[in-house]
């Protein structure tokens, strides 16, 4: 281990283009754009299951990678914006591009009633409540009659762009892909900026962060509701993707898989939970010739990567 | 009026008493220093002043306004900063990400101006950068800025605390035991380094310290602690002959 780490790139300071980085970026986004092209629809449609996760784990990893809040109901944010954008399309006929910001009000909302009271606590509650909160969201959608229940929501609107439906599994390959690009920037962006540097020093040592002048309650609520932000922009196309949701869509084991992808690819970093996100999405599809192994060859998979990569795949120097 | 004010301060811990009604004031442009043996309630009195500790009783004011009870981040967004007994760095981050910390609670760009890259956001990084070199530049570790903290020497790592420190533009900034496990060439250094922090930033300065040559030298008022009470507060010459000093020191390390 060497005492050079990359420094976090601030804005004002002309970084130099890492090659190492820029070049397999570039090379990864071309393939990205043209695989529609060449792929069939099956590809296509595990690709754009690849990219939703690449978005939810992004998401995830501004509350666990940069705050090192450890949250367990994330996929309950994801379905706040699934709904809201469902309900909201199918019930009410509202335009789809209007809901997102609806959604993002909604997620915020939520956002503050759990994390307002808890993130003043220690940590380890967040991690109970959360858990509580994601099957309490899933139980609320179960039983209302304007989710659908159990049965869930249907007849949701096929978003329109300048007049073009997006209707194929290409056209969401697309739309999810500018969405991933969007929150990898907004991402990236956030970390190399002052509220980012504060969730790291709150990560690292909350005394000491406080102790140089960093309200450690409200960094954490910040983190916490932008990756709530981010999960129901996800929901709200996935809704829509979909046209018919219900709440199994969004259980436990939602949570689970998407905090997977981040510790997985190592979290923190950018580039590592992308892998991450797009190793959760594909595992089961590669295996699906396991059969009925299936969950134990993902199991012994997992197993093998915790212990020989213990700070995942591609982990951050820092950790 | 003096710059802190600390008024009959009391702090207990169940049926334990750390501090027995403690008062004393330090000047504007002070170097003050807060001696006593081990488990004396000297760090405890330094978290009461910096809100990590509720104290049960009596009032701390800073420039005349009072901050007693505050949490940490009010107090020092209000100009009083602290360095820690036991390092406590991000020892995963750079040197400079750790001086600029210093510079959160005097700048204020958030989430929203960092996603648009507003020009202000932009200019407010480059002014917390700067500042954080700056600081780096006045303890002289500034050749290890992209360094990982928890890779420098333990004397630089103790620069860097009180560079993190500075960087937040306190008034008065609090030090514990700023010399312990410095050899004798590196508290020389200190000894320079404390008074240049004073005379070329104006900052005051109240330090925790054991080491009793470096005490004397350094500091214009000394306050002595033994279990929880005050026991003397005064010029160096006086209290090295006050005769409770003498006696709190019998028999202990010094
Ligand atoms: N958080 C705490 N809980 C219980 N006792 C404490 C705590 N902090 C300090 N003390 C007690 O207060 C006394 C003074 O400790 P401290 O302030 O660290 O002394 P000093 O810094 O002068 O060596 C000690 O008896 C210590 O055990
Ligand atoms: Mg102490």
């Amino acid at each position: 281990m060497t005492d050079e780490v990359r420094t976090m790139p601030t804005a004002g300071q002309p970084q130099l283009m890492r090659w190492s980085v820029v070049l397999p970026g570039l090379a990864a986004l071309t393939c990205a754009l043209v695989l529609p092209q060449f792929a069939n629809a099956y590809v296509t449609e595990v690709a754009t299951t690849a990219l939703l996760y690449v978005v939810l784990c992004l998401g995830l990893n501004v509350v666990v990678g940069y705050a090192g809040l450890l949250d367990l109901g994330y996929a309950a944010f994801f379905a706040v914006g699934a709904y809201t954008s469902g309900i909201l399309t199918a019930e009410f006929g509202f335009n789809f591009w209007l809901t997102i910001p609806v959604a993002m009000v909604a997620a915020c909302v939520a956002g503050i009633i759990i994390g307002a009271p808890t993130l003043r606590l220690r940590s380890d509650y967040l991690a109970i409540v959360t858990l509580g909160f994601g099957e309490i969201v899933r139980i609320i959608a179960r039983n209302l009659d304007i989710t659908g229940g159990a049965s869930g929501l249907i007849g949701i609107e096929r978003p329109e762009i300048f007049g073009f439906r997006l209707m194929q599994v290409q056209h969401f390959y697309y739309a999810f892909l500018v969405l991933a690009l969007l929150t990898a920037f907004v991402c990236l962006s956030v970390e190399r900026s002052r509220m980012g540097r504060a969730w790291f020093y709150v990560r690292y040592d909350e005394d000491a962060a406080a102790g140089i002048g960093i309200n450690r309650v409200t960094a954490k609520l910040q983190a916490y509701m932008m990756g709530a932000v981010i999960a129901s922009v996800a929901g709200c196309l996935y809704a829509a993707k979909m046209t018919a949701i219900s709440p199994e869509s969004f259980t436990f084991n939602q949570s689970l898989l998407i905090l997977l992808g981040v510790v997985l690819g190592g979290m923190g970093r950018i580039p590592g939970v992308v892998l991450g996100a797009v190793l959760v999405a594909l595992l089961p599809e590669v295996l699906r010739g396991a059969g009925t192994y299936r969950p134990l060859v993902t199991a012994v998979a997992l197993l093998a990567i915790m212990l020989f990569r213990p700070n995942g795949l591609w982990p951050d120097k820092r950790v | 009026m003096a710059l802190l004010e600390v008024r009959d301060l009391r702090l207990s811990f169940g049926g334990l008493k750390v501090l027995h009604d403690i008062s004393f004031s330090v000047e504007k442009g002070a170097i003050n220093s807060l001696i006593g043996p081990n488990g004396a309630g000297k760090t405890s009195l330094f978290n009461c002043l910096t809100g990590f500790y509720k104290p049960k009783g009596g009032s701390i004011s800073l420039g005349g306004r009072p901050i007693t009870g505050l949490p940490p981040h009010r107090i020092t967004a209000l100009g009083l900063a602290r360095t820690f007994q036991n390092i406590r760095l991000f020892k995963e981050m750079t040197v400079l990400e750790n001086a600029m910390s210093g510079q959160h609670c005097r700048s204020r760009h958030g989430i929203m101006s960092a996603i648009l890259h507003l020009p202000a956001q932009r200019r407010e990084e480059e002014t917390i950068r700067a500042a954080g070199m700056r600081w780096l530049d006045f303890v002289g570790i500034e050749q290890h800025a992209h360094r990982r903290a928890g890779g420098l020497s333990y004397g630089d790592q103790r620069r860097l605390e009180l560079a993190r420190a500075l960087a937040s533009a306190p008034e008065l900034i609090l030090l514990d035991e700023p010399a312990a496990g410095l050899n004798e060439r590196e508290k020389l250094d200190l000894v320079h380094l404390i008074r240049r922090i004073r005379d070329e930033t104006g900052v005051t300065v109240l330090l925790i310290e054991h080491d009793m040559g470096l005490v004397m030298q350094v500091s214009e008022k000394i306050v002595v602690f033994d279990y929880g009470q005050k026991i003397a507060d005064g010029p160096p010459e006086a209290v090295r002959k006050d005769p409770r000093v003498i006696e709190a020191y019998l028999g202990t390390e010094d």
